[in-house]
């Protein structure tokens, strides 16, 4: 049944007894056309786009904890579009737009807000820097305005603009930029998924990799075997352990990255700001906790909690840029596991066995690409062919140095993003 | 997270500056081909559990170091000056 204002009215009068679960919970089938191993906000709408653009529906996604208990759910829920490279660019841009039509086509409310977001720059160089950006997605058809210190004094009175080390010489707005309800993204693809006739399996972890002569056969799961034709890897910050089930080493490294929210406050941030010189971001969620982090630990950790150096960091940072923040007490901190690949950029592939595909290495920056990834995954999966936007996410690119994309040009190894 | 120099003796992380995983000691032969070369400078083990990494003691004695820990439970079991191990 769909969400509409009249139902919820009509729930309000009933005892709000109407509501239903919104996906089922099947045993797995002995066999499927296609299985996506991950059950996290990419796993789950590549499953939604394989049945709804390439009529796939007998297929699996297998969930080796609960839906939304992943990184989708345990990050700052920014989406943007502000990517300078080629190859980037047009990903996530396509992948913004998915954003703008997804909660009419789910019909889901994921609170996709685009409040704006600002990225301010405190010297001459950086000021040419974020107007070359800008230019560079405009020419991709998205949105960016180059504001000078009054334009973010408009926006944003609350920063302090003389700073000494860091003076606010102005900021690149992206209107289109924002936040999205981060585990309502997962359940609203969950739904659609699940309405088109695609099994999410929750509690399955896959242990092994069933492949004979190069070709997969299927996988070994806590809950059985399950054959398939196709399988798709989309693990996250886990790609590294599933890959060598399929006995293959990647470009990836898992690190910690550290995220903060504080207790409800009235609106007083009313955009996405980030404030790049001390590793920082912020944006106040609908509830009023202002959500905000900072850059990763910098070493190897699964650990889904990070140390305090980093905390006292990010609490420099944000103290530096709005010193109100120190009226404001932080509520919980966490840490999410990221993908970190040497060049700071996805990768969208096939693999060396027929039949197993692969999309990881995120990084920090996989929430805004949650419809774009999974459109081009599923674009791939299903046609063999790579989706035009994502085609230049190639696993390869790391060997022959052909394609590289380092958005931050700092480098391409695995310290370095 | 404290490191134990073996210079210095158990210092805070934040001395230490993260190079990655001790597979760079391993630098293969100039002629090696590009697979090896690959695997060396960008695929990765990445375990979940106990790793071997190199860290770089920038704030106190400048040593290389190898480190022993756990990327789970950020336990740090012991670390060694790199030039012993490599040797």
């Amino acid at each position: 049944m769909g969400y509409s204002g009249f139902r919820v009215i009509k729930e309000g009068l009933f005892g709000q007894k109407g509501w239903k679960p919104v996906w089922r919970d099947p045993a797995p089938k002995a066999e499927y056309d296609a299985i996506i191993i991950g059950g996290g906000g990419h796993g789950l709408s590549t499953a939604y786009y394989l049945a709804k653009e390439h009529g796939l529906t007998n297929i699996a996604v297998l969930e080796k904890g609960y839906i939304g208990g992943g990184n989708v759910g345990r990050n700052t829920t920014i989406v943007r579009a502000n990517y300078f490279l080629p190859g980037n660019s047009e990903f996530y841009s396509h992948s913004l737009k998915l954003w703008e039509t997804m909660e009419q086509e789910l019909n889901y409310n994921v609170m996709h807000s685009q409040r704006g977001l600002i990225n301010l720059f405190h010297s001459d160089g950086q000021r040419d820097a974020f107007a070359r950006r800008g230019n560079a997605m405009i020419n991709q058809g998205d949105d960016a305005i180059l504001l000078d210190r009054e334009g973010v004094r408009a926006h944003l009175p609350y920063l302090d603009f003389d700073n000494v080390r860091f003076p606010v010489y102005g900021g690149l707005l992206h209107p289109r930029g924002g936040t999205a309800r981060h585990d309502a993204v997962a359940w609203g693809y969950a739904r659609g998924a699940d309405q088109r006739g695609v099994d999410i399996i929750q509690n399955c972890e896959v242990t092994g990799i069933d492949i004979e002569a190069g070709v997969v056969k299927g996988v070994q799961t806590t809950r059985g075997a399950i054959k398939a034709k196709k399988v798709g890897i989309v693990v996250a910050g886990r790609s590294g352990q599933v890959a060598a089930m399929a006995g293959m080493r990647l470009p990836i490294e898992s690190h910690v990255l550290q995220a903060f929210v504080t207790e409800g406050l009235k609106p007083v941030i009313d955009h996405v700001v980030s404030f790049g010189m001390g590793h920082f971001y912020i944006s106040q969620s609908d509830k009023g906790g202002l959500v905000f982090g900072g850059d990763l630990d910098f070493y190897s950790s699964y650990a889904s909690r990070g140390n305090l150096p980093m905390k006292e960091h990010v609490m420099d940072a944000a103290m530096t840029l709005m010193p109100m923040i120190g009226k404001a007490k932080v509520l919980r901190s966490w840490g999410g596991i990221m993908d970190m690949t040497p060049d700071g950029s996805p990768i969208i592939d096939k693999t060396p066995t027929t039949g197993l595909f692969i999309d990881c290495g995120w990084c920090y920056g996989g929430f805004k690409a949650v419809p774009g990834s999974g459109f081009s995954f599923a674009h791939l999966m299903a046609t063999g062919n790579h989706h035009e936007p994502a085609a230049k996410y190639r696993l390869d690119r790391f060997r022959t140095g052909v394609g590289l994309m380092d958005e931050e040009g700092t480098g391409s190894q695995h310290n370095l993003h | 997270m404290r490191i134990p120099c073996p210079n210095c003796g158990e210092r805070d992380r934040r001395e230490f500056y993260y190079q990655g995983d001790a597979v760079a000691l391993n630098r293969p032969a100039p002629d090696a081909g590009p697979q090896a070369w690959d695997d060396y400078i960008h695929n990765r083990d990445n375990p979940a559990g106990e790793t071997r990494d190199i860290w770089f003691h920038e704030a106190g004695c400048g040593a290389w170091l190898v480190v022993e820990r756990n990327t789970v439970t950020h336990a740090v079991h012991g670390a060694t000056l790199a030039g012993l191990v490599k040797r």
